[in-house]
């Protein structure tokens, strides 16, 4: 989980504006914060599937996988023990 | 006619009417009206008055629709902007429309604080939700039930109703002006042709900050209708769940969202049985999105438009005409005339292909205290002292005089259904440290319409990166903006006169670009091309 974290606020800190990463909460949205945008998420996509090596499917694209530091570890977790259905 | 007279009668015949359902709530008619007197009420005592600009910078809410109408009794011009926008530019607008008040949410904090405080002229800052601020400007947005019916009864139609700010050549925003008259008439002839009624309840994913979103708010409202207005579209099927719960009728989008769509699994699933009209506009759909649109939404008609913020919408393509000329934007809408001229501003026959010029009570006043930008656009019409629209938009029709699209006359880059000034992008990377100069251009992209490649030269012995120049743009500019794609070159190729020739550029880029092909693979999933470089 720890290393889920520090890998996506890296990810975070060098490819999208973001003052001082440490800011960003944990639940914090990405959307409502405007830290990230649709083509953003996108990006944000192919690199949780190339550094965890998981297939995010286009029903797990929601904001309760991905929209947020937690969220996106909780889903992570769950995609890398297999079980997430969409 | 005044435009918030709109939700005046439709609040005196259907109060109890849901007029919005935004983020879980659902708000009558009623409701909004008594929450318009409360910030109406509210900014008068602050003194907002007839004539002020009130720049609203807010995500798709309720917050922001109130604001729209309570600016508007008060006879006061409202700015909607959008929420993407960045400080520089935000300070460009509060400068540029002297506004007296702002309305926006602690959410966008990050990029309003300095800005309000850089302004002189702004008196009050609404905010919605809890903000840290210290400005004495800022006030909480009110929601107070019971306030007096403030309005300005000296408003009439001629008077300013909205500046909408659009990209300019130059760089420089330009703000749109328009009035009452200008956005009533654009709202009765898209809902005529449309065919919208009061039974209709229109998803809306577009920000209202961009013309084609805020004109589903107001022709709902004129009909008196329902919208589901949505933040963003970031998540299509969440979205497309959330209309087909709502049991939307109208969906309006534009091409990147329906391609999107197209091949998103799970959609199949979503019940969208009911809705009966959709439409595609900021830029044209290719023929193959058109037959997969129509197997998605077999029900459903589909109206091809093409417009400008200068005059809100020009044409339509009546949609039994789609199987016949499916590339055509079809003829000008009711209550207006278009048609081409020559270089020397000669009325042309069908068949050719010109420029296109606009006549009719759409048409803007200008552009907000630029008058050579506006003496460019707006030129005298056939009667004596009325003024008509030149595009800048070049078209051919065919012998029948539909319309099809050509080409810009200037440079601007429509990306994402969104107009981007290239000058304002080459602005934003030449202000990165190490960068000697810069040239952006529009490169095919079968999702964003044009993605935007930059082509950049740096100074001996900079080191920057690809990252380094998009990551600098996302915090300057509206992220559809920033390059999806940075060339860094020797140095860029100049005409005689010095200029950069982005017609090189833009040739080099195609020779390279692969992903422009690729609109043909429809088996290939829109995210995979959005991240195609």
């Amino acid at each position: 989980m720890e290393q889920i974290e520090s890998k996506v606020r890296q990810f975070l800190r060098e490819n999208f504006f973001v003052d001082d990463s440490e800011e960003l909460q944990e639940d914090m949205s990405f959307m409502q914060t405007h830290l990230i945008d649709s083509t953003g998420f996108v990006e944000l996509i192919a690199f949780v599937e190339e550094s965890f090596g998981i297939e995010v499917r286009d029903e797990e694209m929601l904001p309760e996988n991905l929209d947020s530091i937690a969220s996106l570890k909780r889903y992570v977790t769950r995609k890398l023990n297999g079980r997430v259905s969409a | 006619m005044l435009l918030h007279e709109f939700l005046d009668r439709s609040n005196s015949r259907l109060p109890g009417k849901a007029a919005l359902v935004c983020q879980g709530a659902r708000v009558t008619y009623g409701e909004l009206d008594a929450r318009a007197r409360a910030l109406a009420a509210s900014m008068a005592g602050r003194g907002v008055a007839r004539g002020d600009r009130v720049v609203l910078f807010m995500d798709n809410s309720v917050e922001l629709v109130v604001a729209i109408f309570a600016t508007l009794r008060l006879g006061a011009v409202f700015v909607p902007v959008n929420p993407l926008t960045k400080r520089d530019k935000l300070t460009y607008i509060l400068h540029d429309t002297e506004a007296s008040a702002m309305v926006s949410s602690a959410s966008l904090e990050r990029q309003w604080a300095e800005p309000l405080a850089a302004s002189a002229s702004v008196r009050s800052c609404y905010i919605v939700g809890k903000s840290g601020c210290t400005d004495a400007r800022c006030l909480p947005f009110p929601y107070a039930a019971g306030a007096p019916d403030v309005r300005d009864a000296t408003t009439i139609d001629q008077d300013l109703a909205a500046l909408i700010y659009t990209s300019g050549s130059t760089g420089d925003p330009k703000g749109v002006m328009l009035t009452h008259l200008n956005m009533v008439s654009a709202s009765t002839s898209i809902s005529t042709y449309l065919g919208l009624r009061e039974s209709d309840v229109i998803g809306c994913a577009l920000p209202l900050a961009f013309d084609y979103g805020l004109y589903q708010v107001l022709m709902a409202f004129q009909v008196g209708a329902t919208v589901v207005l949505i933040e963003s579209f970031t998540f299509p099927l969440a979205v497309m769940e959330g209309f087909a719960r709502e049991r939307i009728t109208v969906f309006p989008g534009v091409p990147t969202m329906f391609a999107m769509l197209m091949d998103m699994a799970g959609l199949e699933r979503v019940d969208l049985s009911t809705l009966r009209l959709v439409t595609n506009t900021a830029a044209a759909l290719p023929e193959q999105h058109i037959a997969r649109l129509r197997q998605r939404f077999p029900k459903a008609t589909l109206f091809s438009m093409y417009g400008l913020t200068e005059c809100k919408r020009v044409t339509y393509l009546p949609p039994d005409q789609l199987d016949t000329r499916p590339t055509s934007v079809g003829r000008g809408m009711p209550n207006e005339e278009v048609w081409l001229v020559d270089e020397a501003g000669r009325r042309l026959p069908n068949g050719s292909t010109g420029e296109l010029v606009i006549r009719g009570s759409n048409v803007m006043r200008g552009y907000w205290r630029k008058p050579a930008e506006t003496a460019q656009r707006l030129r005298p019409g056939p009667i004596p002292g009325e003024m008509v629209l030149y595009s800048g938009d070049v078209f051919r029709t065919d012998a029948e005089g539909w319309l099809y699209f050509v080409a810009r006359k200037d440079d601007i880059i429509k990306s994402r259904g969104e107009k981007v000034s290239p000058r304002e992008v080459e602005n934003a990377i030449a202000s990165l440290a190490g960068v000697r100069e810069a040239a952006v251009v529009g490169v095919p992209d079968p999702v964003l319409g044009e993605a935007i490649k930059a082509y950049v030269v740096c100074n001996a012995g900079a080191h920057i990166t690809e990252r380094d120049v998009i990551r600098h743009c996302l915090a300057r500019l509206e992220s559809f903006m920033a390059p999806k794609q940075v060339e860094f070159v020797e140095e860029l190729p100049v005409t005689d006169t010095g200029k950069v020739k982005k017609t090189a550029l833009r040739a080099a880029s195609q020779e390279k670009n692969v992903g422009a092909d690729r609109i043909e693979g429809t088996a290939v999933p829109a995210r995979e091309l959005l991240r195609g470089r």
